[in-house]
């Protein structure tokens, strides 16, 4: 109890402190654009946390701001997830499939995913169907290629094995290519999980017309620097919130890992 | 059990690994195969395994022809830390095999527990392979070929990564568990027959496991001698076979008792010998 109060406090004083020096210089200066924690605050409650306890004081705008944002980026982060494992098993399996497809995946890659946004917004008009386009195509990569590295490295004897004990194709795949590249494919599910808060800021921005983005866009437009930074921190604070969550489902799910990796060292 | 006739392989590099190699297996018995390293040895049992094709000469297993790996055949590689899954319980490792043989989950598991047991490792099932030390680990690779009950067992020098002690008791795990404690020292053309536990082997539950037949790789003459009903000396790169020599070794063995015998002194010089000056 002791030692998790005092970890606590290790992890915390730097933030406090930057907090209250943020407050006192921000008060001092009396800047409308660089307006003191406390008015941020007071510019989300007013924005989002007007509501009833019942519903976690969130208010009706925040409900339509945070479900289209939240539930584009996740939808297209595992979709991104499902398409980029699939086609990662793929090339990582198939020498063939590889030197085809790396070629194309390599300039796929480099294209700066938020210059394709004017053309999905073209192509799909405003709307969910853009905003998925583009989170996808932004994120798709890191798992796809971190999914063909961590199933191409996966140990020659544990194939060996697998195939010397008759597990077939679709057994090798699951009991043994999938959870050797786990570890891989987690660190490629992260780094998306990062761009996928990006992307979807961006689509939103560049105007899509609902979600947290586009309430910043009206912030600008009404002159409230306040309800920018409110947007700009509720932002940090969700991508702080969708890192943790996933890493405790990382830290179960990769236990064995985790574990071997300490008992070899 | 096992026929390989004029079998040679060459790697895509030009290295020729083995040449000519011509051995016959009965049911039952436990070859040893040893020789200078770099003889091929592993590529040869890849070979029998069905994971390399070879480029030339034939190999059959229970009179087929290996094309892809045969059905009933097990392998105990070297390198215990990678050929186990360290996603996978003890337990699991042992029963994943399984899956193939047409057994009912809990029939699978209970099948792998036993095979635990009778390596020793009762009470690791829930563990994982990288909380055990080495020799434990090289036991629950065992306890995997065995619960998948293969009539011929194939082990790629299963004792080279463990303590001297540690190899010495894996080395008596592997005569209790094919009955090896009544058998040995058969008459020569017979003594690859091997009928199963004539006497009934105490304390080795042998269910399932007696009468298979193994196919040792090693590069230590005296484990090869001690554990073998014969030795077969494969000669320096590329590998062909030197000579072959039966063991005849009253039983049960034991490493002391065993080891002292003049007979077994006499053997393991000849096999010296033949792997020294090929």
């Amino acid at each position: 109890m002791k030692r998790a109060a005092l970890f606590l406090l290790a992890r915390s004083w730097l933030l406090v402190l930057l907090l209250l020096a943020w407050e006192l210089a921000a008060r001092r200066a009396g800047d409308l654009y660089f307006p003191p924690p406390t008015r941020i605050v007071a510019a989300m409650r007013e924005l989002w946390w007007s509501g009833p306890a019942s519903r976690l004081w969130l208010n009706d705008r925040a409900l339509d701001d945070f479900v289209p944002s939240l539930s584009h980026l996740l939808v297209g982060w595992a979709l991104a997830g499902v398409v980029g494992i699939v086609v990662g098993v793929a090339i990582g399996l198939s020498r063939v499939a590889f030197l085809v497809l790396d070629p194309v995946l390599q300039f796929g890659r480099a294209v700066p995913p938020p210059t394709l946004i004017p053309f999905f917004m073209v192509a799909f008009g405003l709307g969910t169907s853009m905003q998925l386009a583009a989170i996808v195509f932004g994120v798709v990569w890191p798992v796809l290629l971190n999914t063909a590295d961590g199933v191409r490295s996966v140990e020659p004897v544990q194939l060996d094995s697998a195939r010397v004990f008759g597990l077939g194709g679709l057994a090798r795949l699951r009991y043994v290519v999938l959870p050797a590249a786990a570890p891989k494919i987690f660190a490629g599910l992260r780094v998306a999980l990062g761009f996928a808060l990006i992307l979807m800021v961006i689509a939103e921005l560049m105007g899509s017309g609902e979600g947290i983005g586009s309430r910043l866009n009206a912030a600008e437009r009404e002159f409230r620097p306040d309800r920018l930074w409110a947007g700009i921190m509720l932002l940090g604070a969700v991508g702080c919130v969708l890192n943790g969550l996933f890493l405790l489902v990382e830290r179960k799910v990769l236990a064995w890992h985790r574990g071997a990796r300490r008992s070899s060292t | 059990m096992l026929e390989i006739a004029g079998l040679g392989h060459r790697y895509d590099d030009g290295h020729q690994a083995v040449e000519g190699v011509e051995l016959h297996v009965a049911r039952g018995e436990l070859v040893s195969i040893v020789g200078p390293s770099g003889c091929g040895k592993s590529t040869l049992l890849r070979c029998v395994a069905g994971l390399q094709r070879p480029s030339e000469g034939r190999i059959a297993v229970g009179g087929r022809p290996v094309d892809g790996v045969p059905d009933d055949l097990a392998v105990v590689f070297q390198d215990y830390t990678r050929s186990l899954f360290p996603w996978l319980t003890v337990r699991d490792n042992v029963a994943l095999p399984l899956r193939r043989r047409d057994l009912a989950r809990a029939e699978r598991r209970q099948r792998a527990l036993d095979a635990l047991a009778q390596v020793g490792l009762d009470g690791t099932a829930g563990k994982y392979p990288w909380q055990l030390s080495g020799g434990m680990q090289q036991r629950v690779a065992i306890a995997r070929a065995l619960a998948y009950r293969p009539a011929l067992l194939l082990m790629d020098e299963p004792f080279g990564s463990v303590d001297a002690q540690t190899r010495e008791d894996l080395e008596d795990l592997l005569l209790s568990v094919r009955g090896g404690a009544d058998r040995g020292g058969g008459p020569g053309e017979k003594g690859g027959g091997g009928a199963p536990g004539s006497g009934g082997a105490p304390g080795s539950g042998t269910a399932g496991t007696a009468g298979m037949t193994i196919l040792l790789v090693t590069h230590d003459i005296d484990e090869s001698v001690y554990v073998g009903d014969r030795v077969v000396v494969l000669t320096g790169a590329p590998g062909r076979v030197h000579s072959e020599l039966r063991v005849e070794l009253p039983a049960p063995r034991d490493q002391i008792v065993t080891r002292g015998l003049p007979e077994f002194v006499k053997l393991r010089a000849e096999v010296g010998r033949a792997v020294r000056r090929p």
